[in-house]
């Protein structure tokens, strides 16, 4: 659905998404990475549980949150992507008593 | 007379529809009155969309043992309140009675607490609940991921909580569904009783008639009052609130300053301050309402705040609700509290049943007569 325009980005740089390799290029956000590699949803909402997508890609509407390095609730639009970044699709309420949760430290 | 009276545009007018006036707008539809709620418009500072929606009983009364009864009644009351809104509205304000917690952050702070309760239950009258006094052991098992600091804490079965924008909702939608009358944007301006029987009042845009007024405008009431031969002395203050981004279940039991919402956002309210003028957040404040909950959980450090607010709390001047019809002019009713959450399943049964008799029972509510506050200040 989605495709590269032209932007002349040069680099690319691999992560994960629920564990399978993704190639982007650097200066890429991770909510583009999460539409170009066409899954259908990022994240599945905290009460009744329906699916989302990236929305206005500008930090603004929070339906792009994903899990990043073990940390949930993460604005996708608002993260550039880096080497070996560890994406997972977010299913529900973020859990923060959880020791997978991971600490805050070297966030973006 | 009575025919004069009846012949009014409304059986009862209702002036706010706050939690407080929409509570007692819909007990008085459930009874078949002709009401109708006379609000303020939307940008008003309203105590219903920012509280803390505790229902609340723990602390409750000191100085005045009839407003632990009053409160104890009410927390008994409050299923059968949320069942009769869920049934009509299909609205589920989402209450929860686990019973509720007060934590200390120091020997000191859980001294305090104890030497409070200890007074509140020796007053003549006290109502009979349990508050249990929890060591930090007792604590940990209620509540796992508690942090070092908290050293111990107060447990009463009666307490809970709810979805308190949901429950003004569902009242609102309730009174609607009766065939009450909603007009915002109707900010009451002068009240006038009729020759006869009833009222007139009137209003920014245009007035009504009613055979009875009930004033239930929050902090307002203060002016309101003498308008009908009443009194509401008020001592507004001001409240902040941290709202944290949704989270899966961890807490499951409101704590009087941290409570975790239906739909996992945490709350975080703990400040009180005298001035009540503007509605914008202080930082200090709010570090220190922070601080106190990373210190409670310590794995809030890890959750992002997502929102924050200010609201203006109704508050008498003794902190005690009111409860009074006017003597020079019958029909009019003034009802003021700071608990509109707690006290909503009292004021949509027992108030509006009162106020619908056209007679306060004496027993019930005398206690909370604004009589209390003439007595003569000591010069």
């Amino acid at each position: 659905m989605f495709r590269r325009l032209p932007d002349g980005k040069t680099g690319t740089i691999a992560l994960t998404i629920d564990g399978a390799m993704v190639i982007a290029r650097a200066g890429d956000s991770v909510a583009a990475a999460l539409l170009l590699a066409g899954l259908d949803h990022c994240r599945e909402t905290p009460v009744k549980g329906s699916r989302r997508q990236p929305y206005c890609m500008m930090g603004v509407c929070f339906d792009c949150l994903v899990t990043i390095d073990g940390v949930a609730n993460r604005q996708a639009c608002l993260i550039p992507v880096r080497e070996g970044m560890k994406v997972e699709r977010q299913i529900g309420a973020r859990d923060i008593a959880a020791p997978s949760t991971g600490s805050t430290e070297g966030r973006a | 007379m009575a025919d004069e009276a009846t012949s009014r545009d409304y059986d009862v007018a209702v002036v706010g529809g706050g939690l407080l006036g929409a509570s007692i707008a819909w007990g008085l539809a459930r009874r078949g009155e002709r009401v109708v709620v006379l609000d303020e418009g939307d940008i008003t500072k309203r105590a219903s969309r920012a509280n803390f929606a505790l229902v609340w009983v723990q602390s409750k009364g000191l100085g005045m043992s009839e407003y632990t009864q009053w409160t104890v009644r009410s927390s008994k009351a409050w299923p059968r309140l949320a069942d009769a809104l869920k049934q009509q509205t299909g609205l589920d304000v989402a209450l929860q009675q686990p019973g509720g917690l007060h934590l200390a952050l120091s020997d000191g702070e859980l001294e305090k607490r104890r030497d409070m309760l200890r007074r509140l239950h020796n007053q003549p009258g006290a109502a009979d609940y349990k508050v249990e006094i929890l060591d930090r052991r007792a604590v940990e098992r209620m509540l796992p991921g508690v942090g070092p600091d908290v050293v111990g804490g107060t447990y009463c079965p009666l307490d809970g909580h709810v979805n308190s924008l949901r429950l003004f909702r569902a009242l609102h939608t309730g009174f609607r569904m009766l065939g009450g009358t909603y007009l915002p944007e109707h900010a009451v301006s002068g009240i006038e009783p009729l020759a006869g029987g009833g009222f007139r009042i009137a209003t920014e845009n245009g007035a009504v008639s009613a055979g009875k007024v009930v004033l239930a405008a929050g902090n307002a009431n203060r002016e309101l009052a003498p308008l009908v031969g009443l009194s509401a002395p008020m001592k507004p203050n001001r409240g902040q609130i941290i709202v944290t981004e949704r989270l899966k279940p961890f807490l499951h039991y409101p704590v009087t300053t941290l409570r975790q919402t239906d739909e996992g956002t945490v709350m975080i309210g703990d400040s009180l301050e005298d001035r009540t003028v503007d509605t914008g957040m202080t930082l200090p404040i709010n570090a220190v309402m922070a601080d106190r909950a990373r210190r409670m959980f310590p794995m809030l450090a890890r959750a992002n705040v997502v929102r924050t607010w200010a609201g203006v709390r109704v508050m008498t001047a003794d902190g005690f609700p009111i409860y009074n019809q006017s003597e020079s002019c019958p029909g009019a009713f003034v009802a003021c509290c700071h608990s509109g959450v707690t006290l909503a399943a009292n004021h949509a049964d027992e108030i509006a049943g009162q106020i619908a008799a056209g007679r306060l029972d004496p027993a019930l509510v005398g206690a909370f007569s604004a009589e209390r506050f003439d007595v003569q200040t000591a010069a």
